[in-house]
């Protein structure tokens, strides 16, 4: 009986989300005051819906109701309650219900949130929401139901996935889909703009936050995501440039690129119309990227079994959505261009190069992701593009970019000095091709001249941010004031430019001094890698609630100190069938040390893999450093005033929904 | 012209010339990288390009997995129920990799006709099948072949 809650739940919430698109949209088209009033609470009761829906499955994994299809196939009575609630979106249709729901909570948080947006900008904005959420409402009702029954029920459940089984599903998933789907905010806004006709500061005041936040989100997901599958697959990679990756990293290039474009919008209401088309960019990659994944298009470790009808609808949503909103685009883009005027050397024009390089970077991931899927659709060849195009593409693009980067906010917006300018940044540049070239031959044996370069381009980004935020202190009179009196969105902005210059610190250091070895050992056999003595002490066997293991037992030393015990195991999980290597890493600042078990050889020998990986934290450590200073930006005193201001003003003024719309239809 | 004038059809030209640049260059790098299929009659046919990364796909034939030498180094033979083909690999297989199931090497074919694989995937779930190997199961039963792009057309 449960389960039909949910299901019904999920047609109630497919009601209201039409209701939530439709009727606002019809009031503003014709002027009525009292439909667009709809918008806001018809979100909400949209939410709880997806949220009881949603809760009603989560019951269903708790109390192991294997009369659930989902249920039986994406759990087992063995597994703990912790993975049992996280294989709610462990597969296809549970996680187009957490997609659904994060889109709902987003829709909720904006309405709660814009109370001081014009009252028809704000329902517009809920109403587009409305119109994806339908999609996503629909496509699950029709192909992918997470409620259908299993008669007669199961005994037992087949269980998740066994790599599904770790910490990283609890977490991955729920903040990458936050990401992607907050990306449906500035969509929203965009679209909402584009059918007022009309783009203010104060809309670029509202999206820039809501943008920074879905890409804060969208960083820690991608983030997580390389971090899981750096343990969990057991090859010790951190990024594979694999199509499912490609999907999530382009709309976090995209809405990188939109967050400076953004900037440049606010303060000097250039690239009005350039901003628009990225916010569109950015969501339909996103809904590209479920396709992707979710069709089975695709050769990947996340691809799933594949159902055509789920592929086509997809498709012809994805359509739909980009479809219309470039044709609105097309249609409108020239009512709201235009703005501030900017000589070459500007602030304005190195933010433009920024956008340029990371819209090409994206296109030319684009081009490697799809061209073996269209290849294949006109019979011409299976082929596939490897790590080599992806490195040989992207990185010469972000070492310009990295450059920029640095130059970028020491300049002055509208005009600048190239004298002046050089004679700021010549002190940076000379330092940090001077440390980099001391530095690297100091450290490393075999320094090379990329690795030079890569050192210097990211000590470049440390010594010009430093810079920037000296030229901001010393305008104050004592250092303690300078600092306090520093806003947050610079705070920001400087910390997440430092975290580019750790991130190329550490794919530098770690790609390219990178130790692995694959050998054989015995009881008693020791190896040495990288300084380090690696002995094997044999393997036994340990039980956990649903697997069986072969821990094995390494004892590590430097010298003849003891720097760690590593037990890799090899899981096999007896009801999927399937053995599983949990790899054991002992990490620090400066490197980990990673042993992965391989196969039983003979005599109680093993082959094992070890990895020696320098700096490897320094990856993770940068974007997290980009997430932190996003937060920051985005908590900015000026959109908290702003939006207290124009609260006290609604407060006294209190304009009624038809006054409103009088006012923002002229 | 006036000088705002001439310094926007600079900066839009420097613009150009910079995407053309950055096109011509990922047309080189995908030409360069890009990862040719093959089923086991396909290699068995002659159709491999020498000293060339390619991928071969099939099921691993029941029984045939040894490990001559020291044990890291495995040999496996590879089907499409039509032919066979054997693979050498140094290193350790992923978790997936069992005899009868679908499998996709990369790497090169050695002078001998022996497949030297740098890297094998298995896929982590066990009802999926690699779409490629499907296909060429599926052509191989019917005798038919693989779409394959003209040799003319390789970079």
């Amino acid at each position: 009986m449960i389960p039909e809650l949910g299901h019904f739940a999920l047609i109630v919430a497919l009601s209201l989300a039409i209701m939530q698109s439709v009727v606002p949209l019809v009031g503003s088209a014709t002027g009525r005051g009292h439909l667009v009033a709809v918008a806001a609470p018809a979100a909400c009761g949209h939410f709880v819906f997806v949220l009881i829906a949603f809760l009603v499955l989560s019951y269903a994994f708790a109390i192991k109701d294997f009369s659930v299809l989902y249920v039986a196939t994406n759990s087992n009575a063995q597994l703990p309650l912790t993975y049992r609630l996280s294989a709610v979106w462990g597969a296809h249709e549970g996680s187009l219900l957490l997609w659904s729901l994060i889109l709902a909570g987003w829709t909720l948080a904006v309405s709660l949130f814009s109370r001081t947006l014009p009252s028809l900008f704000r329902a517009r904005v809920i109403a587009v929401m409305g119109l994806v959420s339908i999609g996503f409402l629909l496509f699950m009702l029709l192909t992918s139901n997470p409620f259908e029954r299993l008669v007669p029920a199961a005994p037992g459940g087949r269980d998740l996935n066994p790599l599904l089984q770790d910490p990283g599903l609890v977490v991955h998933p729920p903040m990458l889909y936050m990401g992607y789907v907050g990306m449906v905010v500035p969509f929203s806004f965009a679209i909402a703009a584009l059918l007022g006709g009309r783009i203010d500061s104060g809309w670029t005041r509202w999206t820039r936050p809501w943008t920074t936040v879905a890409w804060v989100f969208l960083t820690i997901g991608i983030t997580l995501g390389s971090w899981w599958a750096y343990y969990e697959l057991g090859w010790g990679g951190w990024w594979f440039w694999d199509p499912v990756e490609n999907a999530s990293f382009m709309p976090w290039l995209i809405a990188t690129a939109l967050i400076h474009s953004l900037a440049v919008t606010e303060q000097r209401g250039a690239f009005r119309a350039w901003t628009l088309l990225l916010a569109i960019f950015g969501f339909s990659l996103s809904l590209l990227g479920t396709f992707l994944v979710r069709s089975g298009v695709l050769v990947s470790v996340h691809a799933f079994a594949s159902d055509p009808d789920r592929g086509l609808f997809i498709l012809v949503f994805l359509s739909l959505v980009i479809g219309s909103a470039l044709a609105l685009y097309a249609w409108r883009a020239s009512q709201v261009s235009g703005g501030g005027n900017f000589q070459l050397l500007s602030r304005e024009t190195l933010l433009l190069t920024n956008n340029v390089l990371l819209v090409v970077a994206c296109a030319s991931i684009l081009l490697g992701t799809l061209y073996p899927l269209i290849l294949d659709a006109l019979q011409l060849g299976k082929i596939s593009v490897g790590p080599p195009y992806f490195d040989r593409v992207f990185v010469p693009l972000m070492l310009p970019l990295a450059l920029l980067l640095g130059i970028g906010p020491i300049t002055r917006w509208k005009k600048d000095a190239a004298r002046v300018l050089g004679k700021r940044l010549r002190v940076a540049f000379i330092a940090s091709l001077a440390l980099a070239i001391i530095g690297v031959f100091l450290v490393v044996d075999t320094p090379t001249i990329m690795v030079i370069a890569a050192i210097a381009t990211a000590l470049w980004i440390f010594c010009a941010t430093a810079q920037a935020i000296t030229a901001r202190l010393t305008s104050k009179s004592t250092l303690g004031q300078g600092l306090r009196r520093l806003p947050r969105s610079f705070v920001g902005m400087a910390l997440a430019h430092l975290g580019v210059g750790v991130f190329i610190v550490g794919v530098t250091a770690s790609s390219t001094y990178s130790l692995e070895k694959d050998i054989r050992v015995a009881p008693g056999d020791s190896y040495e890698l990288a300084g380090y003595r690696f002995e094997f002490d044999g393997v036994s066997t340990a039980t956990g609630p649903n697997y069986i293991a072969q821990r094995g037992a390494f004892r590590v030393y430097r010298g003849d100190d003891l720097v760690t015990e590593l037990h890799p195991e090899k899981r096999a999980y007896p009801i999927q069938e399937q053995p599983m290597t949990e790899a054991a890493i002992d990490a620090g600042l400066t490197r980990d040390l990673y042993v992965a078990l391989g196969e039983p050889l003979t005599d109680g020998a093993w082959s094992v893999r070890l990895y020696f990986k320098p700096l490897q934290r320094w990856i993770w450590l940068g974007p997290a450093l980009m997430a932190l200073g996003g937060l920051l930006a985005a908590s900015d005193r000026r959109y908290r005033i702003q939006s207290r201001a124009r609260e006290s003003a609604r407060d006294s003024s209190s304009p009624t929904p038809a006054a409103a719309l009088k006012s923002s239809v002229g | 012209m006036t000088p705002r004038r001439r310094q926007r059809m600079v900066f839009v030209c420097v613009l150009l010339v910079g995407v053309a640049t950055a096109a011509v260059l990922t047309f080189l790098a995908l030409g360069e990288n890009m990862l040719y299929f093959f089923s086991p009659s396909q290699v068995k046919a002659g159709e491999v390009p020498a000293a060339r990364n390619v991928r071969v796909g099939g099921l691993v034939v029941n029984g045939s997995v040894t490990r001559p030498g020291d044990g890291l180094t495995v040999q496996f033979d590879l089907t499409d129920n039509a032919e066979t083909i054997s693979v050498r690999y140094r290193g350790i297989l992923p978790d997936l990799f069992r005899e009868g199931q679908g499998v996709v090497a990369m790497g090169q074919l050695s002078e001998g006709g022996i497949f030297d694989a740098e890297e094998v995937l298995a896929k982590h779930d066990e009802n999926y099948m690699p779409p490629e190997v499907a296909e060429a199961l599926k052509t191989a039963h019917e005798g038919g072949k693989m779409a394959t792009p003209d040799s003319s057309t390789k970079p």
